[in-house]
C-alpha cells in the first residue's frame, strides 16, 4: 500500500521534473529540476532494494556532477529568447532520440521477458547471493567477475584525467612572479623578516 | 516502538508509519533544542576564552539567549529584495534547513536508538552532506547580488574538494569496521584499542584519518578557519547578506545542525559513539546516549575552541590543503590500510 504510494509519488515526479527540465526558461531552473529527476529516481532505487546504487545516484549525480553543471549553468550569460528558438529546431531530433531509447528499452524488456536471460549469475552463484547486502554483492561481482573491465574503465579515466590536466596546463611565463613555496613561508620567522628600531627625534633611518 | 502502535491494533505497515513519523518528530525537535543550547555553549566558549562574559542577561546565565533570538528574528519581515529570483531565493533556505535535519535519521544516539538503522546509513551521511552545497549556491545565485555570488562560488569548489578526502577517510574506516550501517561501525570499535579502549581514534593507522576527517569537517560545515564563504572583510555576510528574518534563521539553524551532525559523526566513527572510553564494566552503568552526547559535546567544544584561536586561512591554501596535502595523504591510507588488513588476514 504504503510502497505503490511511493512508487507512483517518486514516479511522477521523475516524469514532471524530467518535463519541466525541458521546458523551463531559465538553464538554472532546468538543472535544479534535473536534480529534482536524479533525486526521486534514487527513490525509485530504493523501492526496488538497490539502496546502495541509489545512494551512488544521489553522492555522483546529485552531490557531484549536478553542481558543476549548476556551477556553469549559474555563469553563463544567457539571452533567453536565443534558447526558446533553439527549442522549436532541436525538438524533431530530441523526438527521434526519445523514440530510439524508447525502442531500445521495449527491445530489452521483451528479451528479459522471452526468458532465457538470466541477470546476476557470475559462476552460477545467485542463490549464495540472496542473503548478502547489495554492496557485498556488487563487490563480489565488480572485483571478482569483473576486474578486468573495471581496470581498463579505470585507465581510461587515468589517461582522460592526464588528458584533461595537459590540455589545461600552462606552465610559468618567463619573467612571471614564480609559484609559491609553501614551505618557504611557513619557515619564515619574524625575527628575519622585522627589525625594531628606537630612531632618535627629528633624526632619520636607515634601514 | 512499532509494537507499541500495533498493539492499538493497527496494521504494521501503518504502524510502522506512525513509528517513524514519531521517531522523526522527536529527533528534530531534540536536534533544534540542542542547536539552541549549543550556539548559547559557542557563544559562552567563544566569551571566555576572549575573557568577556559572553550571553549573560536573558535568563539565568543567560540560557534563553539563544530562544530570545529565535523570537526575535520570528518576529522579523521576510525581505525579498526586488531583483531576486523569488522561488528559488526562498528554497534555499528550505533546502540548507531540511538536509541539515534529513542526515539525524541514520545517527544512533544509542544501541539501537535510531529512526533508520539502514545498512548503507554512512553512504547515506555521504549523499546528505553532499547536498548541502545546494543551499549555499542556490541562495548565492537567487539573491542576484555580487557578495552572495562570489560567496556560492567558493562554497562550491570548498565543499566539493573536502568531500573527495572525506570520502577516503570514510573508506578506511569501513575496511576496518567491515560494514556501512552505523551501529555496526560503533560495535566494531568495541575493544579495538589493546582489546579494551573502545573506538578507532587509537589505532594509529586510523589516528592520521581522524585528524584530516576533523579538518575537513571544519571545511565541510564552512566553519573557521575555513568560513571563506562568509569571510566578512571580503564578503560582507557572503551568501546570507540578502536574508533577513526566518530565512536567516534557517540558515544559521541549519548551519550549526550541521555542525553538530559532524560531532556526532567524529563520535561514531572514531570515538565509539555511545560506547564507554574503555571497557570496565562500571562504566557501563551510564546510559550510552549520555557517553554519545559527552562526546559529541566534546567535539563541538573542539569547534568553539578552534574557530576562537585560529585565523582564516587564504583561499589558495584552503585549496592546497584539500588537493595537495589531505587528498594524497588519504588515498595513500586507503592503500595502506587495506594492505594491513590483507597481510593480518582480516578480510578472510
Amino acid at each position: 500500500m504504503i510502497q505503490t504510494l511511493a512508487f507512483y509519488l517518486f514516479a511522477g515526479l521523475v516524469i514532471a521534473s524530467a518535463v519541466m527540465v525541458i521546458m523551463s526558461r531559465n538553464p538554472v531552473h532546468s538543472v535544479l529540476w534535473l536534480i529534482l529527476a536524479f533525486f526521486n529516481a534514487a527513490g525509485l532505487m530504493v523501492l526496488v532494494g538497490a539502496e546502495f546504487i541509489a545512494m551512488l545516484l544521489v553522492i555522483v549525480y546529485v552531490g557531484a556532477v549536478a553542481v558543476l553543471f549548476l556551477f556553469v549553468v549559474m555563469m553563463l550569460d544567457i539571452d533567453f529568447a536565443a534558447m526558446r528558438a533553439g527549442f522549436i529546431k532541436n525538438f524533431p531530433l530530441g523526438i527521434a532520440v526519445a523514440l530510439i531509447l524508447l525502442a531500445e528499452l521495449i527491445l530489452g524488456l521483451g528479451a528479459y521477458n522471452a526468458g532465457g536471460l538470466e541477470l546476476a549469475t557470475a559462476d552460477g552463484a545467485a542463490a549464495q547471493r540472496v542473503g548478502q547486502s547489495n554492496i557485498e554483492a556488487i563487490g563480489v561481482l565488480l572485483y571478482g567477475r569483473y576486474i578486468f573491465l573495471f581496470e581498463v574503465a579505470g585507465i581510461i579515466l587515468l589517461v582522460a584525467m592526464i588528458g584533461a590536466i595537459v590540455l589545461t596546463f600552462q606552465p610559468p611565463k618567463p619573467g612571471a612572479r614564480g609559484r609559491q613555496d609553501i614551505g618557504k613561508q611557513i619557515a619564515r620567522r619574524p625575527e628575519d623578516a622585522t627589525v625594531l628600531k628606537n630612531p632618535e627625534t627629528g633624526q632619520g633611518i636607515e634601514l | 516502538m512499532t509494537e507499541f502502535f500495533q498493539s492499538f491494533g493497527m496494521s504494521y505497515e501503518w504502524a510502522w508509519t506512525v513509528a517513524t513519523l514519531v521517531g522523526i518528530i522527536t529527533i528534530s525537535l531534540l536536534v533544534m533544542f540542542s542547536v539552541a543550547m549549543v550556539i548559547y555553549v559557542d557563544r559562552k566558549v567563544l566569551g571566555a576564552i576572549m575573557m568577556r562574559r559572553g550571553p549573560n542577561v536573558v535568563g539565568p546565565f543567560g540560557l534563553l539567549q539563544s530562544f530570545a533570538d529565535g523570537l526575535k528574528v520570528f518576529l522579523q519581515e521576510t525581505i525579498i529584495p526586488s531583483a531576486a529570483n523569488k522561488g528559488i531565493f526562498l528554497l534555499a533556505p528550505i533546502i540548507t534547513f531540511t538536509v541539515a535535519l534529513a542526515a539525524w535519521a541514520v545517527i544512533p544516539f544509542d544501541a539501537g536508538v535510531v529512526v533508520s538503522d539502514i545498512n548503507v546509513g554512512l553512504l547515506y551521511i555521504l549523499a546528505i552532506s553532499s547536498l548541502g552545497v545546494y543551499g549555499v549556491v542556490m541562495s548565492g545565485w537567487a539573491s542576484n547580488s555580487k557578495y552572495p555570488f562570489f560567496s556560492a562560488m567558493r562554497a562550491a569548489a570548498q565543499m566539493i574538494s573536502y568531500e573527495v578526502s572525506i570520502g577516503f577517510v570514510l573508506v578506511c574506516v569501513v575496511l576496518f569496521a567491515g560494514t556501512f550501517n552505523m551501529s555496526g561501525i560503533v560495535m566494531a570499535q568495541q575493544g579495538h584499542g589493546l582489546g579494551f579502549v573502545n573506538g578507532f581514534f587509537f589505532n594509529p593507522l586510523l589516528f592520521p584519518m581522524f585528524v584530516v576527517f576533523f579538518i575537513s569537517a571544519l571545511a565541510e560545515t564552512a566553519r573557521a578557519p575555513f568560513d571563506l564563504t562568509e569571510a566578512e572583510s571580503e564578503l560582507v555576510a557572503g551568501y546570507q547578506t540578502e536574508y533577513s528574518s526566518m530565512a536567516f534563521a534557517l540558515f544559521w539553524l541549519g548551519e550549526y545542525a550541521n555542525i553538530l551532525l559532524m560531532c556526532s559523526l567524529c563520535t561514531l566513527l572514531f570515538m565509539g559513539g555511545w560506547l564507554p572510553p574503555v571497557e570496565w564494566a562500571p562504566l557501563y552503568y551510564v546510559p550510552g546516549i549520555v557517553w554519545f552526547l559527552l562526546k559529541t559535546f566534546f567535539f563541538f567544544f573542539l569547534f568553539s575552541w578552534i574557530w576562537a584561536t585560529v585565523p582564516r586561512y587564504r583561499y589558495d591554501q584552503l585549496m592546497r590543503l584539500g588537493w595537495k596535502v589531505f587528498l594524497p595523504m588519504s588515498l595513500i591510507f586507503v592503500a595502506l590500510i587495506s594492505g594491513y588488513l590483507m597481510a593480518t588476514g582480516h578480510f578472510s
